[in-house]
């Protein structure tokens, strides 16, 4: 029974891994991997030693890329901008919901705020040109209409639009993640709560004391996972929301792997930095949850 | 938590439901600003006179009318008659329907085996294949890869690779454990095989599992765009909706001209646009409603540990 996965994970997850040996090979698009010679060495100076490194020469010429510098200054900056603004707040939105003593009124709330994770990121991008179009969009023409202001260059300028493109990622994921946090909520014992208002604890203090400490382990891990994807970025994403006046910030490492590797054919340089970023979140999931296993709490293993 | 009673509630609690009406309204009113586009006259648009109502222009003579709200679906008739829109609509809903169904059967007969505890290697295969949710080749070894075994411009690229997700298959092999093991004994002695039981016993009592991750894959295949843009440089008649959208969205493929002076017309690509965004959204919209129930489980199966 296990024959077609087995057969499906070494063909389509572990046979993709031999041919990332093309990272230390010459670029060649037509030849199989196996047959293309392999890159030149690395020359670095380093503790003031010459060295050579075999094979290095894609990574070489990578990292002396100033498109390549600036996808990986723009992926740790988005990066940033994700985990400050959207991982606190599907916590608030939880302990908010959670709070509210309506329940229908909280299952409909809950229902709207899960859509915008079903829109994929073209819609998205759809919706956004629909709203921040300084001709036609909503957003400015109510500026205008309401407040004779002129039109904020949401799409085109490229500080508004980073602002623009956070603000859409915690809009599409700031709902949906509330599943995680408020099936944990539930699962805090209620004795507690019951016993914090006996000795008169306000809600502030019950939500601060109780179900957060409740909560402890889920954000731990979700947020080893949010440590672990730091050195990469939604590829649907920037790829649905650029334009080429605000390309200085929207390239991306995987936007990068995709001009340079498939539109420009440099299919070697493409897999190094493809593998670079890979290598990296792998060791900073793998650091991450070391550091919270030594702080004694819970990891991912 | 405490006090239920509507008649208890605080300033406190007036004051989460106006937040979460703001929430409400966040995330409505760019879906209502799109559809309230889509059917308004293209020379409202211009005007900057279409907020989150539809609009038919204000006609100069008589313009003493102030809300002049209504609603046209031309732009409807257009995207609707648009061939590569359409062919590219029908296939994406077989396209959803032929995924789903084959990653729900390879996920099952992934997770399955490997609830068995006498399965021999299974802490090995488990072990590589979670290895495969946190390291991947990367895209261009992928793309020489298809390349290799010919499915570059090929239909099938946008269902194989897609077979099991990872993370949809711990959520199946959990629920299965939660199946009682005496369940599977019992069929044992009564001699039943591990076929017999998974059809017998398993699959009935897996439907909300099964309708969990089966929706996870439709949405999944319904959106995703990247492995078409990829793979499928050359063959744009096998391009899923969502990367037609994005053709029409960036102006790259005109819509078919119907009528010759369509395209010069000022504010009508806005409106056929909008009708091409609310075509593509409103399956899923229609559809995730009704599951909630299911998909909310199976997330909060999927964040347990073990």
């Amino acid at each position: 029974m296990l024959l077609l996965p087995i057969i499906f994970f070494l063909v389509f997850r572990y046979w993709p891994m031999i041919n990332v040996l093309l990272a230390f090979k010459r670029n060649n698009v037509i030849l199989p991997v196996m047959e293309v010679d392999w890159a030149a060495a690395w020359d670095v100076t380093m503790f003031g030693r010459d060295i050579s490194i075999p094979w290095m020469a894609n990574f070489e010429r990578a990292f002396s890329h100033p498109p390549f510098r600036e996808a990986v200054r723009n992926t740790l900056l988005f990066s940033v901008l994700d985990i400050a603004a959207g991982f606190p707040a599907p916590i608030i939105l939880a302990l908010l919901l959670n709070e509210l003593k309506f329940k229908r009124f909280k299952k409909i709330t809950q229902t709207i705020s899960y859509m915008p994770h079903f829109l994929s990121w073209i819609i998205i991008s759809g919706l956004a040109i629909r709203l921040f179009s300084p001709t036609a969009g909503t957003v400015n023409n109510i500026i205008y209409s309401w407040f004779g202001m002129s039109p904020i260059p949401v799409l085109t300028d490229p500080n508004h639009w980073v602002g623009m493109v956070v603000g859409l990622g915690v809009w599409r994921s700031v709902g949906w993640n509330t599943i995680i946090y408020l099936a944990a909520i539930t699962a805090v014992s209620p004795e507690l709560h019951e016993a914090a208002e006996a000795d008169g604890a306000s809600r502030l203090q019950r939500m601060w004391h109780i179900t957060l400490p409740g909560i402890r382990p889920v954000i731990i891990i979700l947020f080893i996972l949010a440590i672990g994807g730091t050195m990469g970025a939604d590829f649907e994403r920037f790829m649905a929301l650029q334009n080429n006046l605000v390309r200085s910030m929207s390239q991306v490492l995987p936007v990068y792997v995709f001009e340079w590797g498939l539109n420009n054919l440099q299919f070697s340089l493409a897999a190094a930095v493809g593998l670079f970023q890979n290598i990296i979140n792998l060791v900073l999931l793998l650091g991450a949850n070391v550091v919270v296993k030594r702080l004694g709490g819970q990891g991912l293993w | 938590m405490v006090g239920r009673k509507l008649k208890g509630a605080t300033i406190g609690d007036w004051v989460i439901v106006l937040i979460m009406i703001g929430i409400i309204l966040m995330c409505i009113l760019p879906v209502l600003t799109v559809v309230a586009n889509s059917l308004s006259d293209p020379g409202a648009i211009v005007r900057q006179q279409v907020t989150f109502i539809p609009r038919l222009e204000v006609l100069e003579d008589g313009g003493d009318r102030l809300f002049p709200i209504g609603a046209r679906f031309d732009a409807y008739v257009d995207i609707l008659s648009d061939s590569r829109f359409m062919r590219s609509l029908g296939w994406t809903i077989i396209l959803t329907f032929i995924a789903t169904i084959f990653s729900l059967v390879m996920t099952v007969l992934c997770a399955y085996p490997l609830t068995y505890d006498n399965l021999k290697g299974r802490g090995f295969i488990t072990v590589a294949v979670i290895f495969t949710m946190y390291f991947q080749a990367g895209w261009i070894p992928t793309f020489v890869l298809y390349r290799d075994l010919g499915l570059l411009d090929n239909r099938w690229v946008l269902v194989l690779p897609g077979f099991i997700s990872v993370f949809l298959l711990i959520i199946m092999r959990k629920f299965f454990l939660g199946i009682p093991d005496s369940l599977r004994e019992s069929a044992e002695i009564d001699g039943a095989g591990p076929f017999r039981i998974l059809a017998r016993i398993y699959l009935p009592l897996s439907t909300p599992v099964l309708a969990t991750v089966g929706l996870m894959y439709a949405v999944g295949r319904w959106n995703g765009f990247t492995d078409a843009l990829w793979f499928l440089r050359s063959a744009p008649e096998w391009h899923p909706i969502q990367l037609v959208l994005f053709n029409i969205l960036q102006g790259i493929v005109p819509i078919d001209p119907m009528d010759p002076g369509m395209a010069a017309a000022p504010g009508r690509s806005e409106t056929v646009q909008a009708a091409a965004i609310v075509v593509a959204m409103v399956p899923i919209l229609c559809v995730y409603p009704w599951l909630q129930k299911y998909f909310v489980s199976g997330v909060t199966l999927g964040a347990v540990k073990g």
